[in-house]
C-alpha cells in the first residue's frame, strides 16, 4: 500500500497503540494535520506548544504510555523545548513530531526555520531529522522503542514538509536494529545477594525509593521488601507514591523540605539503599556532608547515574522490575526497634511543631491541601506545579495511590501542573485529576483554560494563591534581606477569568468556606477552579538553606499551645 | 591526569555534534579529539584525551556510551596501547638554517615535505612528547604554522608481550 510521508506518521502511531496525542497546527505540519481525520486518533488542540508537549508527559506520567506532541516548525518547535527539558529531567517517555522546512529550504534561513534537532540535542534522549521517506517508518519505530525502554526519555523527530507529502510503499518494521542502544544490567546473582547481605547486617538503614520506582512499575516489589525487612523508607519529589504515605513504614519525602526526621534519618543511617533515585541535590544537599556515616548502595536501570554524584559502596544496574523481586527473597526480617524507635521520636516533635496543630483562624495553604486530601481520601490523581505550592502538595496531601502524583522535580517549571493535568485526564477519564498551582506558576500556561472546555475535562483546579512568587520571596525573606524584589505578583480575578472560559469559578477567602468549595468540587460532574486566598507570607518549613547539609534545617518554632 | 579513550560510533550526520555537545554540556576537560574511519564501513573511530580524574573518565564513559550512535567506548589508559599524534611544522629556514633543519627532523625520524625559499614543512609522527621535543627544537627558527592531528590510539594485540608505549 502506498502511503504519504504523513500517513505514514499516522499509521506508524496506530501500530505503536496511540489514540491520542497533544498538538497545533501550522505550515510545516500542514500535511500530518490534512492526513490525521482518516486514523482513529484523538487530536487534542493545545492552545500553546509548551502546553502541548506538557500535556503528552502529563499523560505518559499517569499512564506509563508514550505520550505524543506534535508541533510546526520554527515557532512551534521552539515553544516545545521547555516541556521537552522537563519530560527529559524527569525521564518522561514523550514523542514530539515537529515540521521541518521542505528538505531544499533546510539551511536556507528559510521562513520558520530552526534547528530543532541542534536545539533540543541535550534535552532528549535521542532525536531524529527525516529528510528521506524511506526513513520515516524505521525512524518512528525508534522513537518510540528508544522513549520506551530503560531510562525513559523524550524523543524528537524533525520532519521536513517534503517528506510529509512525498508517497512510498509502507511497511512497519517489525524490530528496532540499534547497535549502540544496549540495555545494561548487571549478572543479579551475586550483587543482588551483597546487597541483601548488606542490608542484614545493617543497624540503621533506611531505603530511598525514587522515580524510578514508579518508572519501573515496581511499588509491589518494593512493598514487599519493605514490609519482609521491616526497612524505613523515605522518597525524594518524583518517588512519591512509589509507595503507600499511609504506610507505617513510609516516611515520606526527604530532602530540602521533607519533614525533620525524614532528613535526620538520612544523616543517621548507616545504610542507605537508593532505588531508582539519583542523588539530585535538592535530596542531597552538599554531597561531601550528605549521609557520612553511611554505606550507600544504589540501584539504577541508567549506568551513568552510579557515582554521578554521590561515591556508592555498592552498584545494582538493572530495571528494578527485576533487581527487587531478586531481592526480596534474599532479606531477613531486621530487628531494627531501637533504630525505629529513634525515628518515631523524631517524628513525635515534628507533630508538635506542625501548623495544622496550631489553632488558627488564618486560610493557610497547609490546611488547604490537607483538607484537599480529606475531602477526596486520597483517591485522585494531583499534579502540582512548582514552587510553596508544590512542596505543600508534597507535605500536606497523603499520597498512597499509585502514580498519583505527577509533578515537574528536576527541571522545576512553573507552568506545568494545568497542561500536564489535561494529559493525565485525557489518558485516565475516569479518575478524578487535580491540579494544585501557586497563582505564579498559574498565569504561565492559564490560556489551557480553554482546551480543559474543548475537551470536556472535569480537572478540579485549586490556585494556592498568595500573590507572590513565593518560593522565591520565601528565600528573600530569610537569606535576601527581606528584599521582595520581583516577587510581588499580580493576578487576575482567577474565578471570574475561569467564568469567562465556561468553568465555574469560586473564590475562598475565610478558613470556614475552604472545605465547602473543595466538596462542591469533589461533587461537580463538570471542571471546577477555586482561587484560594492564603495567607501571604506563609513559609514551607522545614528548609534546608542552600548549601547547608540536610540535617540543619530551618525549623517552624514550636507552637505554644501544641499538644503532645 | 590524562586519560585516553577510544570511541566507535555510526558515521552519519550530526553524531560528532552529539559527541562535542556532550563534552561542553557536561563541562568535561577535553584535549584533543581525533576522528576518522575505522576497519568497519560506516563506523568512525574516534580517539579523546581527557583531562580528569578517575571519576570524572568513568562519566565520560557512561555518557558517551548512552548516546544511541557511539557503540562502543574502551578506556585504553591503563592497557598496553600504541599512541601516535602526527604534526605538520612550517618552519623558517633560508639558505644557512636548512641544513641544520633537515638534521634536526632526521634525528626525530621527521621528514621534509615541502621546501620553500624562507621556510620549510617538517612533518613528524610519533608519541606527543616526541613531537613535542622536535617542536621546542624547531622553535627557535620561528614557527610560521604548526598542525597537530591530536591523539590516535590503538591497544595493542594481546600477544604475550608486555607492549611498552614506545
Amino acid at each position: 500500500m502506498k502511503l504519504t510521508g504523513a500517513q505514514i506518521v499516522w499509521q506508524s502511531l496506530v501500530h505503536e497503540g496511540v489514540d491520542t496525542v497533544f498538538g497545533i497546527s501550522g505550515g510545516a505540519v500542514i500535511h500530518l494535520y490534512h492526513a490525521l481525520p482518516d486514523y482513529p486518533i484523538h487530536h487534542v488542540l493545545m492552545r500553546h506548544e509548551q502546553a502541548a508537549a506538557h500535556a503528552a508527559d502529563g499523560y505518559a506520567r499517569a499512564t506509563g504510555r508514550v505520550g505524543v506532541c506534535i508541533a510546526t516548525s520554527g515557532p512551534g518547535a521552539t515553544n516545545l523545548v521547555t516541556g521537552l527539558a522537563t519530560a527529559y529531567m524527569d525521564s518522561s517517555p514523550v514523542v514530539a513530531f515537529t515540521g521541518q522546512v521542505a528538505t531544499p529550504a533546510i539551511g536556507t534561513d528559510a521562513f520558520q526555520e530552526v534547528d530543532i534537532t541542534g536545539i533540543t540535542l541535550p534535552i532528549t534522549k535521542h532525536n531524529y531529522l527525516v529528510t528521506d521517506v524511506h526513513e520515516l517508518p524505521t525512524v518512528i519505530k525508534e522513537a518510540f522503542h528508544i522513549a520506551r525502554t530503560g531510562r525513559p526519555g523524550p524523543v524528537l523527530v524533525d520532519i521536513a514538509k517534503d517528506v510529509q507529502a512525498a508517497e512510498i510503499e509502507y511497511a512497519y518494521p517489525e524490530e528496532v536494529h540499534l547497535p549502540g542502544y544496549r540495555l545494561e544490567q548487571d549478572d543479579l546473582g551475586s550483587v543482588v545477594q551483597q546487597a541483601a547481605d548488606t542490608i542484614n547486617q545493617a543497624e540503621r538503614p533506611l531505603i530511598v525509593a525514587g522515580h524510578g520506582v514508579v518508572l519501573a512499575g515496581a511499588e509491589d516489589a518494593l512493598l514487599q521488601l519493605v514490609e519482609k525487612a521491616g526497612v524505613p523508607v523515605v522518597t525524594t519529589l518524583l518517588g512519591i507514591s512509589a509507595m503507600p504515605e499511609t504506610h507505617p513504614l513510609c516516611l515520606g519525602m526527604a530532602g530540602m523540605h521533607g519533614e525533620a526526621y525524614t532528613n535526620l534519618a538520612l544523616s543517621q543511617a548507616d545504610l542507605i539503599v537508593s532505588l531508582g533515585s539519583r542523588f539530585d541535590d535538592r535530596l542531597t544537599g552538599p554531597v561531601a556532608q550528605f549521609a557520612r556515616q553511611a554505606r550507600i548502595v544504589h540501584a539504577d536501570i541508567d549506568p551513568a547515574e552510579i557515582g554521578k554524584n554521590v561515591p556508592v559502596d555498592l552498584a545494582v544496574v538493572g530495571d528494578l522490575k527485576e533487581v527487587l523481586p531478586a531481592l526480596v527473597p534474599l532479606v531477613e526480617a531486621g530487628n531494627w526497634q531501637a533504630w525505629r524507635a529513634r525515628i518515631e521520636e523524631w517524628q513525635a516533635d515534628s507533630a508538635s511543631r506542625d501548623i495544622l496543630e496550631q489553632e488558627t483562624d488564618d486560610l493557610v495553604p497547609q490546611y488547604v491541601v490537607r483538607q484537599i486530601w480529606h475531602a477526596t481520601e486520597g483517591e485522585v490523581i494531583v499534579v502540582s506545579d512548582v514552587g510553596q505550592n508544590q512542596m505543600w502538595e508534597a507535605q500536606y496531601f497523603v499520597h498512597h495511590r499509585r502514580r498519583g502524583l505527577l509533578s515537574s522535580g528536576g527541571l522545576g517549571t512553573m507552568g506545568f501542573a494545568l497542561p500536564a493535568a489535561i494529559g493525565a485526564q485525557m489518558g485516565l477519564p475516569d479518575e478524578q485529576v487535580w491540579v494544585t498551582a501557586g497563582d505564579g506558576g498559574f498565569q504561565m500556561n492559564i490560556q489551557e483554560l480553554a482546551t480543559v472546555v474543548q475537551e470536556k475535562l472535569p480537572l478540579k483546579m485549586a490556585i494556592l494563591n498568595n500573590g507572590y512568587l513565593g518560593m522565591v520571596r520565601q528565600w528573600q525573606q530569610l537569606f535576601f534581606e527581606g528584599r521582595y524584589s520581583g516577587t510581588p505578583l499580580l493576578g487576575p480575578d482567577f474565578a471570574r477569568v475561569a467564568e469567562a472560559y465556561g468553568i465555574p469559578g469560586l473564590t475562598v477567602r475565610e478558613k470556614s468556606e475552604a472545605v465547602p468549595a473543595i466538596l462542591q468540587a469533589v461533587q461537580a460532574d463538570g471542571p471546577i477552579l477555586i482561587d484560594f486566598r492564603i495567607v501571604q507570607e506563609e513559609n514551607v518549613y522545614p528548609m534546608v538553606a542552600p548549601g547547608a547539609p540536610v540535617h540543619d534545617m530551618i525549623r517552624r518554632p514550636e507552637a505554644p499551645n501544641a499538644s503532645k | 591526569m590524562k586519560h585516553t579513550l577510544v570511541a566507535l560510533m555510526e558515521d552519519k550526520p550530526g553524531v560528532l555534534n552529539r559527541v562535542s555537545s556532550l563534552f561542553r554540556r557536561r563541562n568535561y576537560n577535553i584535549e584533543s579529539l581525533a576522528v576518522g574511519h575505522s576497519e568497519t564501513p560506516g563506523i568512525s573511530r574516534m580517539t579523546i584525551v581527557v583531562e580528569g580524574d578517575e571519576r570524572v573518565v568513568e562519566q565520560v564513559v557512561k555518557q558517551l556510551s548512552k548516546l544511541i550512535n557511539v557503540t562502543q567506548v574502551l578506556n585504553v589508559s591503563h592497557r598496553p596501547a600504541v599512541f601516535r599524534e602526527l604534526a605538520l611544522i612550517k618552519v623558517n629556514a633560508g639558505p644557512g638554517t636548512r641544513s641544520e633543519i633537515i638534521e634536526l627532523a632526521n634525528v626525530f625520524h621527521g621528514r621534509i615535505v615541502d621546501v620553500g625559499l624562507a621556510s620549510m614543512t617538517v612533518e613528524i609522527t610519533g608519541p606527543e612528547d616526541r613531537v613535542n621535543s622536535l617542536l621546542g627544537l624547531l622553535r627557535p627558527y620561528g614557527i610560521e604554522e604548526l598542525a597537530r592531528t591530536g591523539r590516535v590510539a590503538m591497544a595493542r594485540s594481546g600477544n604475550g608481550s608486555n607492549g611498552t608505549h614506545a
